[in-house]
């Protein structure tokens, strides 16, 4: 009785340990940010990139670990080249990254703020994915932190936040320019949705879709439906989407349940076009996935990392040195974000003594009057409005051999 | 056509839950406890089975051998982690309420999947299949049939004629079948009550490796929580059918996956989940023990 009291203790303790040691893989996630790095006074340093002097703390959290880890960690690399960049050359502008873990569930993303936030984050990277994104923006308004997402791309993380502003497109945008495109290539005939409906990104690109395909009198066959609790199994949605004569289905939803649609529709034998949008990019590097089946699946990205100008050549080479693969949009998005801090910083003559929310009221003046030229978008340059909203234009890449291809 | 292609899915998802039911209504039924972590023993065994298989992959070896020999390692790593975790977790607990186990095996479940994410990082891996899901056998009118499906049901239907014939007909299955009717009378009677819920056990984690293989192979993305929503699912399909009853829960696992597929394709896809739900509901107003059920008389 006393021995089984005793491994009963036991266990509970082992128990216990798993949790906490769950919590703190998830709290952290790989390599980033020093664990427990208590708040401290004079920067709480990254090991890699120690700025010369006082530098701007910046933070941001996205999916390091879980099933959209691909986003999270590509901004996370992406901002972290930026930074090592920037403070490798000494200038007045220097930051301290760090990157928070939010598994890209809402609750523990405000957690992972809340963390940046005791640590100092003076202006903020945002998070990386939508739904995070509209919890943590709200508390960047709240507090004052101003924050430039890389890619949480729903109109509601931006919507009625005067310092809250986006590098990608917005939902709406990607929504609409993929029925643009769609129509402009002659692309599809007859297109079926496939989306997800618990999810507020995928939704707000479905809905201004099927708005802009009814104005272009695209035809819309028919739509399906799934949520996180059945991304498992696509059968009935892609025989619907066979039933219906569809030639082109459309996907605004990420990679992960994507995977698996290109893979059962191989398995039925369907073989219609695909077409997703940015929640695409990452699907060739999902481990043991047949890039095979991947191969003539559309996109629309505001990045494409066979551009042969420059800087995008020289963020390529670093990234595919640093971290062993090609960089995606979510790198290039929240490199960019970097550097556009940086200049609006210079245009707006923060220091880094200055607190938050003297930052927040400076950049908020100064970010939509700036033109940034970055490696997304054209040579147009990027601007944004007082909402916060971006403008650039898309380029539509197309899988081939294994990579992505611009199109035109 | 379209009707049957429904079908088909629907068979072949509801033999994966079925055989996972068998594993849970095998450790209900002799051991009277629900072993939440039977889900999560599934994805341990999909891990395995993925790292034997890319291992030993791409090499001289016929194409038969590396999924073979995944599923018979996962089987073999399953049923020692079902043997583990029954002495370490559950065993200490054999005098405790049920209450108590209940919660061990929920803790136990989480153990596991917080486990595999340091382990295996929660970035999803893509499974390979066990056998090409290119390999399709036609059907008259034009619809086919996947070599795939027409396996995990054949699976389903060894394994639970295989239990049948065991816990029937054999010394240990007789000795399980006392255990369940009343431990302490099997203990007076000369069992070793201790090593035949080990059994149990043993081989309820063994099913579920292979359930973990096949559940993989037909839906291939392959992440830390895997294991918990099928897991789930098999749970009510055991109920469904009766839970403790063995060819219950291959009818409740067939049942539930036909439901979930036709409510899906001709009802709403948003509505197929709460659909399968709420037929489980009316079935248990109707028939509270479940499909094949027992009704079990209270002794005072």
């Amino acid at each position: 009785m006393k021995m089984n009291r005793i491994l009963s203790l036991a266990l509970a303790g082992a128990m216990g340990m798993s949790l906490l040691a769950g919590c703190s893989s998830s709290g952290s996630g790989e390599s980033s940010a020093p664990e427990s790095t208590a708040p401290a006074e004079s920067g709480a340093v990254e090991e890699s990139t120690a700025p010369t002097g006082a530098a701007f703390k910046l933070g941001g959290t996205g999916p390091l670990t879980g099933d959209a880890s691909i986003y999270g960690l590509a901004a996370y690399h992406g901002a972290q080249i930026a930074v090592d960049e920037i403070n490798a050359e000494g200038g007045a502008i220097q930051f301290d990254l760090r990157y928070e873990d939010d598994v890209n569930v809402a609750e523990t993303a405000v957690n992972a703020y809340n963390t940046l936030k005791e640590w100092g984050m003076q202006i903020s990277l945002g998070s990386v994915t939508s739904t995070p994104g509209v919890s943590t923006s709200a508390l960047n308004f709240e507090d004052r932190i101003f924050a430039l997402t890389p890619s949480a791309s729903s109109p509601s993380v931006i919507a009625d936040k005067d310092n809250v502003f986006q590098m990608c497109f917005t939902d709406d945008n990607q929504g609409s320019a993929s029925a643009q495109y769609i129509y402009d290539q002659g692309l599809g005939e007859n297109i079926f949705i496939i989306w997800k409906n618990d999810d507020v990104y995928s939704t707000g690109i479905r809905d201004q879709f099927v708005a802009k395909a009814d104005e272009l009198g695209l035809t819309v066959a028919g739509e399906a439906t799934f949520t996180t609790d059945t991304s498992t199994d696509f059968t009935v949605q892609l025989t619907q989407a066979q039933e219906a004569g569809a030639d082109l289905i459309f996907l605004p939803i990420y990679y992960t349940p994507a995977s698996m649609i290109l893979t059962q529709a191989d398995q039925m034998g369907y073989a219609p076009e695909f077409f997703g949008v940015d929640g695409m990019d990452g699907i060739l590097t999902v481990e043991g996935f047949d890039t095979s089946l991947a191969e003539g699946v559309m996109l629309l990205t505001p990045f494409n990392a066979d551009a042969t100008d420059e800087a995008t050549v020289s963020f390529v080479t670093k990234y595919q040195k640093e971290y062993g693969e090609t960089p995606n949009q979510f790198a290039a998005d929240a490199y960019d974000c970097v550097y556009a801090y940086k200049q609006a910083l210079e245009a707006a003559g923060c220091t880094p003594d200055m607190s938050a929310e003297e930052i927040c009221d400076a950049l908020i003046e100064v970010f939509p009057t700036i033109t940034f030229n970055g490696l997304t978008g054209d040579g147009e340059g990027i601007t944004w409005d007082s909402t916060g909203a971006v403008s650039k234009s898309p380029k539509g890449m197309i899988i081939q051999d294994g990579a992505y291809v611009g199109m035109d | 056509m379209v009707f049957l292609n429904y079908l088909i899915s629907g068979i072949g998802l509801g033999s994966i839950y079925a055989i996972i039911a068998l594993g849970y209504t095998m450790v209900y039924g002799i051991a009277k406890m629900l072993n939440f972590a039977h889900g999560d023993v599934i994805m341990v065994g999909a891990y395995v089975c993925f790292f034997a298989m890319s291992g030993l992959g791409g090499g001289s070896l016929p194409a038969f051998v590396p999924p073979l020999a995944g599923t018979l390692l996962a089987m073999v790593v399953c049923t020692v982690l079902g043997v583990v975790i029954e002495r370490l977790a559950y065993k200490p607990l054999r005098q405790a309420g049920s209450l108590a186990v209940l919660i061990t095996a929920i803790g136990v479940s989480y153990f596991l999947q917080n486990a595999a994410q340091l382990l295996w990082s929660s970035s999803p891996k893509m499974f390979t299949p066990v056998v090409s899901r290119d390999l399709q056998v036609p059907l008259p009118g034009g619809s086919s049939i996947s070599v795939l499906t027409i396996l995990t049901v054949a699976v389903c239907v060894i394994i639970m004629l295989f239990l049948t014939w065991f816990t029937g007909r054999t010394k240990m299955g007789k000795a399980m079948r006392a255990c369940s009717e009343n431990k302490a009378a099997a203990q007076l009677m000369g069992i070793d009550v201790n090593k035949t819920i080990s059994m149990t056990f043993a081989i309820g984690s063994a099913l579920a490796a292979i359930a973990g293989v096949l559940y993989l192979s037909a839906y291939p993305s392959l992440v830390p929580t895997t294991g918990s929503l099928p897991g789930i699912k098999a749970f009510t399909a055991a109920v469904f059918g009766g839970i403790g009853s063995i060819p219950g829960a291959l009818l409740g696992g067939l049942l539930l996956g036909v439901i979930e597929i036709f409510a899906g394709a001709y009802i709403s896809t948003q509505l197929s989940t709460a659909i399968v739900f709420g037929v489980l509901i009316v079935v248990l107003l109707v028939k509270p023990a479940g499909l094949l059920g027992k009704v079990v008389r209270e002794k005072v």
